[in-house]
């Protein structure tokens, strides 16, 4: 019994590191319909960024931390105005593949600037802390502090797009570019000020990724699969949505990995596929499109 | 002076032109009304005027500043509001927020806010949390119109406002207009419905396969002229 409480608690937890990978994928999804296959390296991408703040400035990593949040809005911004705005039309391949070369572009920049070596963002111990819930249970620090992370995240994108004029101005682009225009709405700044927002996301993704976990530069093909398959388990649209996703992955994992080490990775995909079965459009999607 | 000059304008789809050398002259708070078949090019004619289609500089100015070809979002800022065929609201949007939407890009000074559009169409306060596009084709039309009055333009553009309306609606809908112009705002109507549209315009043009073919003050114009026009016999 208690083993099956770890599995679910901590698979939720994990849940809440895939749900931050997604979210920054879903916004940019719904709002311009562009699907980023680059999404994953751009999260190992603020992870050096961090790691080289720390290291080249001597920054603590709290300050490095929170200084690419901008760093990584400056970054998407220029991303979307210089590369991804050009080739977006209404063909859906020209962007595909450009963030698909711009992955590869990445990684292999990364792997010039920082070599191959694993990597990871030191914390100074808190990253091994853990809290006792009693019965022989508990939870790690960082996790826990993950979940937390991911729900904030998500509480601020969904105010911000129900609750602000921006949000209502992303909504409506989203809805229709054309009658967005008459309406005096710039889409391509808008894009770019969503691109921006979703590398934040990223920011934060990165964070937690690197304070967990070990980090090279070819990791991020990786994440971006697991990002998809929150999205898309958790249906399009909604970011509540894409936290559930990311905790069913998460459980799946966390069960599959207890059964067998090596079924971690498996149980996680086939849970997705079962649930692409059953439900093709995710267990909360949205009422439109 | 005039508030809009349009002169010598061309547009084209592509390789297709759909509209050849069209000229026309709006006066600040004028109402003018664009009639002529399906395909004549009122709409093109609109597109090109908002900057959904590109234009050549000087063949659009407005309130004497050369404005062809500018991008739509900044023709709109310069006062120039869309109310668009087939309202087209915003889907996942409520109504309120598709009112709120239109005032993004320019607020103005002016008559038209939220207090004072709910005074003018009631029933959309009744259903301001309800999504545009669960309302009747009438309501929309009447959040459609009041999207683009937010923005209090100097020019609004109307196209085909009475498209799929029952006749009892559309009588709703026309009885808004005195209380737009009263605010000084110019008027261009597209519209098919020739007599509705011939009502309320201080004049007309009739569009024929993308060229001006009659202009005049509606009083001026026979039954026969207008037919001629209209159809090309």
């Amino acid at each position: 019994m208690t083993t099956l409480v770890d599995i679910v608690l901590q698979g939720v937890l994990l849940g809440g590191l895939y749900a931050l990978f997604a979210a920054g994928l879903s916004l940019i999804f719904g709002v311009m319909r562009l699907v980023n296959l680059a999404h994953g390296d751009l999260i190992v991408l603020a992870a050096f960024l961090m790691l080289a703040l720390t290291r080249v400035l001597g920054l603590p990593l709290p300050v490095a931390a929170l200084l690419c949040l901008p760093l990584m809005f400056a970054i998407g911004y220029a991303l979307q105005r210089l590369v991804l705005d050009p080739v977006l039309g209404k063909d859906i391949l020209p962007p595909l593949l450009t963030t698909f070369g711009l992955s590869i572009i990445i990684q292999n920049g990364l792997l010039e600037g920082f070599s191959a070596d694993s990597q990871r963002l030191s914390g100074g111990g808190v990253e091994t802390l853990s809290l006792p819930l009693g019965g022989g249970l508990a939870i790690g620090l960082m996790p826990l502090l993950t979940f937390l992370a991911a729900i904030l995240v998500i509480v601020a994108l969904n105010r911000l797009f129900y609750a602000t004029a921006l949000g209502r101005a992303f909504r409506a682009v989203s809805d229709d570019p054309e009658i967005a225009r008459l309406m005096g709405i710039d889409n391509r700044r808008l894009f770019a000020v969503a691109m921006g927002l979703a590398l934040s996301v990223c920011a934060v993704a990165a964070f937690f990724l690197g304070m967990r976990s070990n980090f090279d530069p070819t990791i991020g093909p990786a994440r971006l699969l697991f990002a998809f398959e929150a999205v898309i388990i958790g249906g399009l649209g909604s970011l509540w949505g894409t936290l559930a996703g990311g905790v069913v992955l998460g459980v799946a994992q966390t069960a599959g990995a207890a059964l067998n080490p090596e079924w971690q990775l498996l149980a996680g995909h086939l849970v997705f596929l079962a649930i692409l079965v059953a439900r093709p459009r995710g267990l909360f999607p949205r009422a439109t499109d | 002076m005039a508030l809009l000059e349009i002169s010598a304008l061309d547009a084209f789809y592509g390789d297709f032109q759909a509209l050849f050398g069209a000229s026309l002259r709006l006066d600040t708070g004028e109402a003018l009304a664009v009639i002529g078949s399906n395909g004549a090019g009122k709409s093109t004619l609109l597109k090109a005027l908002t900057g959904l289609l590109p234009a050549r500089a000087d063949a659009i100015r407005f309130d004497g500043a050369a404005i062809g070809g500018l991008p739509a979002s900044e023709i709109m800022k310069r006062g120039i509001a869309m109310v668009p065929e087939g309202r087209r609201l915003f889907p996942s949007l409520s109504v309120e927020e598709n009112l709120l939407i239109g005032g993004w890009g320019r607020t103005g000074t002016g008559h038209w806010s939220l207090e004072s559009l709910y005074r003018l169409f009631p029933v959309l306060k009744e259903r301001r949390h309800s999504p545009g596009t669960a309302l009747s084709g009438g309501q929309q039309q009447m959040v459609a119109i009041g999207r683009a009055l937010m923005s209090n333009p100097a020019l609004l553009l109307c196209d085909e406002i009475s498209l799929g309306l029952a006749p009892v609606v559309v009588r709703d809908i026309y009885g808004a207009l005195p209380a737009i112009r009263a605010e000084g705002t110019a008027v261009v109507l597209v519209e098919q419905d020739i007599v509705q549209a011939l009502a309320v315009c201080d004049r007309v043009i009739c569009l024929q396969e993308g060229r001006v073919t009659l202009e005049g003050e509606p009083a001026d114009l026979t039954r026969d002229a207008i037919q001629r026009a209209y159809f090309g016999r």
